[in-house]
């Protein structure tokens, strides 16, 4: 096996070694009777030829998105990554280490987390962020769990413009954990009050900006609200790519704000691996969950980096830790800062105002497909689109000719008929005008 | 030593390597590199768009107008940047890793080429379920494995790590006692659990009531008796155990857990001892998380992502969390909503979309090319490797459990405690720095806490027995330098030959300085 060093010779002598005579001598604290006799009924060893050619068979059979139009969206978008990311990422000494755990030997880990944390806090205006959660999605229903720690409050109150699986996560915590949650129904016009729905035992009111229908509004009143009644506003961001172009959720008071990193250096991947941003307000670093890198100094007085903080963590204090984390999202936080290191400000504004652009011509070419109209006023690269009918039956017939999209509504909101009606479309830098001159001539067709 | 065959005497010096001064603050390959905030700046960029063509802005009026403060380096400036980080961390790649309890074993690289097939790496969530069925089935199939595997008759893909995996397992028990309507609100953990063990339990509101070992690194099913009760939902415990044993009464100690209405929740992150031996469903396992980021070998990544499906039992299947996987005739179907869930009651759901896809892949990857056959080798070669290091060392080195002699055998790690180390003046952790400056990667160090510094040891069966003895030569050469030897400041003083020395940890947390600062802003703030 080409994977496996030593010979039977090697274990031969290692046996001896040991002084066992077989190597079952070793699993003698296993109950005899529950000891296998024989082999899985699974596949034996196969050359890497092999392997190539049925996990290859298993990929033909997906439609990738780079293959078609494609305006998928809805909580993961489909960017142009730069081919040094990946080349970066797959460096032997990033992606074959664990943990920093030794920083003597792993100060290339610690400080891309140091410069990561930096990028992101100031990306999201606030005042410190983590090393990463597994993603936005349980980055969010960890910021809430954090507001309740801080104002020893137990109910949350959801924006009806929360991504519904965001919400899913976060209601799920909440079931078994306890504590309450107050969901405002869906919002895709964009018009909730959810400040309306604070009240003295809310900790928090999680919003989406932009939120999952693409509609994008001032915080600072809900901040305003939230902290009159002692509560916090939890801020959702699904495209970090928006933030490059909208006025930050810490200029309008944002007291935590989580996003999911995948946007910046990260493919698609059906869904997984993403990353987690984290972020917040000095004065609420130890209530945070998650790894933190800090700068320190070494015996020789030079600069260095540790894991810091580590007070807050399982490790430390098991059962009253801040989380339950342990490993989180470090080799796809290196993707997100060595993206958004080539980027810079200036090229993520770019990036930004490209998106933009190519979302807004998108809305104009659908809007005047007959029947079809955008729900929006406002959005960034992503908005909604009410059909004259059944969106997942279009979203069907569209992929029959070669087109992805969008995600009907329904998919997230199965329980909701009055939603069956609506899409959600995004465009992206990857978007040609052929492309949306083909998505809009399609759905005209398939109506 | 190996021998200078180059001709030429690399002649040595009279300075002491600490005592050159370069100009640069460089040392040879080893670069000081700054932030990126100190060599790069708001204006410059490595990727080269198109301007954006003029459209009416629909942001609301919410544009942003300040500076952000995000630096940006050009291609080159990038490539330099990280590579000269690269090189002051430890891999795998580089040298034998033997971090207990991680399972740092090879990341074969077809893993990777595979991730990244377009049909794999370039396809989105929520694109319509017909259009996918090759990923669905990709995970159908890694399921397939997992649960033959284990012997359990059902598996939740979904979770993003071990700590995630055993919050879905005991979501799952929490939601089975409700649904008989039995209040229970305590879990048991014994004291050498990982810390994600008990900060999982009480994440979820239950107390959590530890249990002793015995003596001999394990628990009895006695102890656990006794802790029992009507108010225990669970036991979360660990096997192989945190102390590189066999959990040998697990299998009465699931009857009697069982018999007091209570759920075996078992900790698999040692899962790659007994991988092809013996089967968790087989021992009375209800929920038992898989960190397919140890045992199948997806990379750590310097500490993400990995993935943690859960195996359950028949039991716990009906309350596996969203989305899971339907099956009519070759149909494959992820189920999303609870409202299309059926006959099964979902607790909920952990994460948005469907969980690790990326790890999936890789993990499937490792298990099509080890097959059966490889994989009960590479269990075999962990354990073997592992007892190899126990009976090179038990004279040099104490274990806390290995019997009178020393000949216990362990399962894929091997534990030592500081006994051995009394009155020398040197330290655990003294020891571990000493190890790297002689090129590798210390232990696991103080993990289990009930051990009194605690050296927990893994090579996994990635290392040939060159390596491995040499990894022994080194140990035994330092073990006996820490006891005999005059001169302790290679104890003391290490690491030396580092990229740093050791690093102030109470200034770290005392002050700390988590983001940089503008130097105005830095000095403002304090
Ligand atoms: C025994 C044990 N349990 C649980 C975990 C947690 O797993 P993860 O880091 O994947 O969340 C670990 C990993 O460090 C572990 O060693």
């Amino acid at each position: 096996m080409r994977y496996l060093p030593l010979d039977d010779a090697d274990r031969a002598d290692m046996l001896a070694k040991i002084g066992v005579k077989a190597i079952d001598d070793l699993f003698a604290d296993v109950p005899n009777a529950k000891l296998l006799k024989s082999l899985p009924p699974l596949a034996k060893t196969q050359s890497e030829i092999a392997v190539e050619r049925e996990i290859g068979r298993l990929s033909a059979r997906n439609v990738s998105a780079g293959s078609v139009p494609f305006f998928v969206g809805a909580g993961a978008y489909r960017h142009h990554v730069p081919a040094s990311v990946d080349h970066l990422i797959q460096r032997s000494e990033f992606l074959t280490s664990y943990t920093p755990y030794q920083p003597e030997i792993t100060q290339g880990t610690l400080q891309y987390l140091f410069e990561f944390q930096s990028q992101v806090a100031l990306l999201t205006g606030m005042d410190v962020a983590n090393a990463s959660m597994y993603d936005g999605s349980t980055a969010c229903g960890e910021a809430v769990l954090m507001a309740h720690r801080i104002t020893r409050r137990k109910k949350a109150v959801l924006s009806g413009g929360l991504h519904p699986h965001y919400r899913a996560v976060t209601e799920t915590l909440a079931k078994w954990g306890d504590t309450a949650v107050a969901e405002l129904p869906p919002d895709p016009q964009g018009k909730e009050d959810a400040a309306a729905a604070i009240d003295g035992e809310t900790s928090c009111v999680v919003v989406q900006y932009p939120s999952v229908y693409g509609s994008i509004r001032d915080l600072k009143p809900i901040a305003d609200a939230a902290h009159a009644k002692g509560a916090l506003l939890v801020v959702v961001v699904t495209e970090v790519v928006a933030l490059g172009a909208l006025k930050s959720p810490g200029d309008m008071g944002a007291d935590i704000v989580v996003c999911e990193g995948q946007s910046i250096g990260n493919g698609l991947n059906f869904g997984g691996p993403y990353v987690g941003l984290f972020a917040t307000r000095e004065k609420f670093v130890r209530q945070m969950p998650g790894r933190l890198a800090g700068e320190t100094v070494d015996a020789e007085g030079k600069r260095g980096y540790v894991l810091t903080l580590s007070t807050r963590e399982q490790h430390i204090r098991r059962e009253k830790a801040t989380s339950n984390i342990c490993t989180n999202s470090g080799l796809c936080a290196l993707a997100f800062t060595i993206h958004m290191t080539l980027l810079g400000e200036a090229g993520l504004r770019k990036l930004a105002a490209l998106n933009h652009a190519n979302a807004c011509d998108l809305a104009e070419r659908l809007g005047k497909v007959k029947g079809v109209s955008v729900l929006n006023d406002t959005f960034f690269n992503e908005f909604t689109v009410r059909l004259p009918g059944k969106a997942a039956d279009v979203i069907e017939k569209l992929a029959e000719r070669h087109i992805l999209g969008g995600v009907p509504v329904s998919r997230l909101e199965p329980d909701h008929p009055e939603l069956a009606d609506l899409i959600l479309v995004a465009s992206t830098e990857i978007n040609t005008d052929d492309d949306r001159a083909a998505f809009a001539a399609a759905l005209k067709e398939v109506l | 030593m190996a021998m200078n065959t180059q001709g030429r005497p690399t002649a040595p010096g009279t300075a002491t390597i600490a005592e050159i001064q370069t100009f640069t603050g460089n040392r040879g390959l080893d670069h000081e590199e700054p932030l990126i905030f100190e060599i790069g700046d708001t204006g410059r960029t490595g990727v080269d768009l198109p301007a954006a063509p003029k459209a009416k802005s629909r942001l609301g009026g919410l544009e942003r107008s300040a500076e952000i403060g995000l630096p940006g380096l050009t291609e080159p400036e990038t490539m330099r940047h990280y590579v000269r980080l690269s090189r002051k961390n430890y891999a795998i790649d580089s040298g034998l890793y033997p971090l207990g309890s991680c399972t740092m074993k090879h990341n074969p690289r077809l893993n990777e080429k595979m991730a990244r097939l377009p049909g794999i790496g370039d396809i989105h969530p929520l694109q319509p379920q017909s259009t996918v069925q090759g990923a669905i089935q990709l995970m159908e199939t890694l399921a397939r494995y997992l649960m033959e595997l284990t012997g359990m008759p059902a598996v939740a893909l979904s979770p993003k790590a071990g700590a995630h995996g055993e919050l879905c397992g005991m979501l799952a028990i929490k939601a089975a006692h409700e649904a008989k309507g039995s209040k229970r609100d305590v879990v048991l953990v014994p004291d050498s659990a990982h810390g994600t063990n008990p900060a999982t339990a009480a994440f979820m509101g239950y107390r959590v009531k530890s249990i002793p070992a015995m003596a001999d690194g394990t628990v009895s099913a006695e102890a656990v008796k006794a802790a029992l009760g009507p108010d225990v939902a669970a036991i979360m415990l660990t096997n192989p155990n945190t102390c590189g044993l066999f959990e040998r009464e697990i299998v009465e100690i699931a009857k009697v857990v069982h018999e007091a209405g209570a759920y075996f929740y078992c900790d698999g992150a040692n899962f790659n001892a007994i991988v092809g031996k013996v089967r968790p469903g087989d021992l009375g396992v209800d929920a038992m998380h898989i960190n397919l980021h140890k045992t199948f070998s997806t990379p750590h990544g310097g500490g993400g992502p990995g993935a943690g499906p859960v195996v359950l039992s028949a039991a716990l299947a009906p309350y596996a969390p969203l989305p899971f996987i339907r099956k009519d005739g070759d149909k494959l179907t992820l189920v999303e909503d609870a409202s299309e869930a059926g006959d099964a009651a979902p607790f909920g759901r952990l994460t948005a979309f469907h969980g690790q896809m990326g790890m999936y892949v890789r993990a499937l990857t490792y298990m099509l090319s080890h097959g059966s056959d490889g994989m009960r080798q590479a269990s075999e070669d962990a354990v073997l490797s592992a007892n190899y290091i126990r009976a090179s060392l038990k004279d040099v080195m104490s274990q806390p459990f290995g019997g009178p002699t020393g000949d216990r055998p362990c399962m894929h790690e091997v534990l030592f405690d500081d006994t051995w180390l009394k009155d020398t003046g040197v330290t655990t952790l003294d020891f571990a720095k000493a190890m790297i400056d002689e090129g590798y990667h210390p232990m696991t160090m103080y993990f289990p806490l009930v051990v009194h510094g605690a050296m927990l040891i893994e090579p996994t069966e990635s290392e040939s027995k060159q390596s491995l003895d040499q990894f022994i030569g080194t140990l035994r050469f330092l073990a006996n330098e820490a006891r005999h030897g005059n001169d302790k400041s290679r104890f003391k003083e290490a690491p030396m030959l580092s990229p740093r020395r050791r690093l102030d940890e109470t200034k770290a947390a005392r002050e700390p300085r988590l983001r940089w600062r503008p130097a105005a802003a830095k000095a403002a703030a304090e």
